[in-house]
């Protein structure tokens, strides 16, 4: 297999632009296990091994818990790792997940979002990454192959930036845009070499004359001391996101804040959504808005930490807003996303009407009808302030 | 191989201070493989007594770079680490003369019954690595429970010798011989009460180029219910009944290390040990008998395959 060469704008899948990102990282060490549908990453990236196009040591290992455990102890080692997985696969790895993050160790980790089972379905929802949500990972979210690729590339600065030493989780939609392909733009080898750096652990096992003990058995007297530093990191990686953001655009002149803000300024209707169904979701907004409907949309990119102060303040003058989430929480009030965006608007002392709409399960469609059938409720409830339903599914089923 | 001598005057690497028990078969063995790798260490350790009795933050007795990650998972963690050492190599980042040697400790717990999978895949995979699985026969750490290597007949909290279930009804697991199936380069079994032949058998693993294996034999007097003072008289009777074997696969081939002149009944080890005492009931026998006759046929098994490439 020969590796073709790329450069500038480029047709690519998800899973092409996240490999070729990888390539490009080239990280010391890479351990993964195929799974539908990141496999197609892992593949690539086994191509470019194979060539020489990188000189990372790949690791083929038997499961996706014995690839975390790789990642971990690599990481530990000094080494700079990257993985990639999806749903079983992320559910396996979660023992590891907590322990990658609790260790400290800047690991990077593409999820290819699938649901879980069951019933088993290789199609898209959030189950699996808002399953690790409280793992101790940073998460990003990417409408577009376009901000999957620039997110890896970030996702590397922004784990091993000193202020955070966390690993991070780069989110993409199972096949919606891991196997889509999207005109994108390229960075330069050289230029991202540049931007990503070199890294040097502080405590790397490798360092023989300085031996160190990683994983020690705490009890009660220490363990929450973990616990809270980690918790301070987490938070504070929130201000690094948004940094690193704004240096990735000056450089390469795509710019990424926390969230975006779609025709959200004046809106009175506002849907808050991940990943790829936004951009489903701007049609409607754009079909709206032309009617002289006064709607946009919210969408974060940083999940983890919740950046809930700029979420209130981005929908602080909005009147009706619909949390629409491709996972349900299964706690009888509505999805992940719902819930945290809901308790973040719990500060303004005007709220906005806010409902749960679970929507695109295992991979049911989410089409611009379905948005345009939210925003006319929400807008319902703009003027009269009632609510009808509060948790409802968008079964969207022609039967 | 070294002089006992030789072996005192090195640098401990595994200070003493730590929890663990008195009696504990596993700072021996772990000391003197430590002893004979001549050359710098990394190690891992699976969760298990081991890791709980040296590392109760923040204290730690490992004098080496040292992580513990999960339970399952100690092969596929020092998989990382030693890849990471070779990504380095090839990186110029560790200079070329440099030589580390990579070693994961796990109980019989993390090692035949949830570490199995992870073991596996690391050897199959070939890091240059030695697994040393300190054999005490079931789950210590968490109170005594049975495991894939706990004896027939022995009584454990999750297989009491009841009035109707006299103690654990099925055979050991043979891991020794799951990890020679793998072919690799050098896999035996040891045992601490001699001291030169485990010492010998560490060195050779930590020289070989691939995955290497040490199964040794660790007497636990919490779930033995053994005098503490007894242990390496226990760990030498297991040897002498041909319980525990000590052999060697080097490069396919089978060597016995260790052959009683006369091979003592398996009764002199279980009267040792408070878990077996109801075997030598009058009304167990047939169970004795059973323990005696499957040891039989394995030494026998054993025996068929000296020098041979098994």
């Amino acid at each position: 297999m020969t590796t073709p060469a790329i450069k500038g704008q480029a047709g690519l899948t998800g899973n092409s632009a996240i490999a070729y990102g990888m390539k490009q990282i080239n990280p010391d060490v890479c351990a993964a296990y195929p799974i539908t549908p990141s496999t197609g990453i892992v593949e690539e990236f086994s191509g470019y091994v194979a060539d020489g196009a990188v000189d990372t040591e790949f690791i083929t290992v038997e499961s996706e818990h014995s690839a975390m455990s790789a990642c971990i102890g690599a990481s530990a080692a000094g080494a700079r790792v990257m993985t990639a997985t999806s749903s079983q696969g992320l559910a396996y790895m979660w023992e590891m997940l907590y322990i990658a993050s609790g260790m400290r160790l800047p690991i990077v980790l593409t999820d290819v979002n699938r649901a879980l089972s069951a019933p088993i379905n290789i199609h898209c929802d959030h189950s699996d990454s808002m399953g690790a949500r409280d793992a101790g990972w940073i998460q990003l979210y990417s409408e577009t192959v376009q901000e999957a690729y620039d997110n890896l590339l970030q996702a590397v600065r922004i784990a091993e930036h000193k202020d955070v030493m966390l690993p991070v989780m780069v989110c993409l939609d199972g096949f919606i845009t891991s196997h889509a392909i999207e005109n994108i733009t390229l960075i330069n080898d050289a230029d991202v070499k540049e931007f990503i750096g070199e890294y040097q652990a502080a405590h790397p096992l490798l360092d023989t004359d300085n031996p160190v003990t990683y994983g020690a058995m705490t009890l009660p007297d220490t363990y929450m001391e973990f616990k809270h530093q980690q918790s301070k990191a987490i938070a504070r990686s929130k201000d690094v996101v948004s940094e690193i953001g704004k240096e990735f655009g000056k450089k390469f002149g795509r710019e990424y804040g926390l969230m975006e803000k779609y025709k959200l300024d004046d809106a009175d209707a506002a849907i808050v959504i991940l990943n790829s169904a936004a951009g489903t979701t701007k049609v409607a907004v754009d079909e709206l808005r032309k009617a002289g409907k006064k709607v946009g949309i919210l969408k974060p990119r940083l999940f983890r930490p919740l950046p809930y102060r700029e979420i209130a303040d981005a929908l602080r003058n909005v009147k009706s807003v619909a949390v629409l989430d491709r996972v349900d929480s299964m706690n009888g009030f509505g999805g992940p996303l719902f819930n945290e965006t809901r308790s973040a608007l719990y500060e303004l002392e005007k709220r906005p009407k806010v409902i749960s709409r679970i929507f695109g399960l295992g991979g049911r469609d989410y089409k611009v009808k379905d948005a345009v059938q939210v925003f006319d409720e929400l807008l319902k409830i703009a003027d009269t302030g009632k609510v009808e339903s509060l948790t409802k599914y968008i079964m969207n089923k022609e039967s | 191989m070294a002089t006992l001598k030789e072996l005192a005057k090195q640098d401990e690497l595994f200070s003493g201070g730590h929890r663990l028990c008195a009696g504990c078969g596993i700072p021996p063995i772990v000391r003197l493989v430590l002893r004979s790798a001549n050359a710098p260490v990394v190690a891992t350790t699976a969760t298990g007594c081991l890791e709980v009795g040296t590392t109760i933050y923040p204290y730690t007795a490992w004098r080496i770079p040292w992580v513990h990650s999960a339970f399952e998972n100690a092969a596929a963690t020092i998989s990382g680490i030693e890849t990471a050492y070779r990504a380095f190599k090839k990186r110029g980042r560790i200079p070329q003369d440099k030589n580390i040697k990579f070693i994961a400790f796990g109980g019989d717990g993390g090692t035949y019954d949830i570490g199995l999978q992870a073991l596996s895949g690391a050897l199959e995979r070939g890091h240059n690595f030695l697994y040393v699985c300190y054999d005490n026969g079931a789950y210590m750490n968490t109170g005594i429970q049975r495991s894939g290597a706990t004896p027939f007949g022995a009584a454990t909290t999750t297989s009491p010798a009841g009035d109707v279930i006299p103690g654990k009804q099925e055979l050991k697991k043979d891991l020794t011989r799951i990890v020679v199936a793998h072919n690799v380069p050098y896999a035996a079994q040891g045992s601490p009460h001699n001291w030169a032949d485990l010492s010998k058998k560490a060195e050779k693993a930590l020289k070989v180029n691939g995955p290497s294996f040490l199964n040794v034999i660790s007497p636990c007097p919490l779930g033995w219910y053994s005098k503490p003072e007894e242990s390496i008289e226990a760990a030498k009777i297991a040897v002498d009944t041909c319980y525990w074997a000590l052999y060697e696969v080097e490069n396919g081939v089978l060597k016995i290390n260790y052959k009683p002149k006369q091979k003592r009944p398996i009764s002199d080890w279980l009267k040792m040990q408070g878990r077996f005492k109801h075997l030598l009931k009058p009304e167990n026998k047939p169970l004795l008998d059973r323990m005696q006759q499957y040891i039989d046929t394995e030494w026998e098994r054993l025996l068929s395959l000296e020098g041979k490439i098994i």
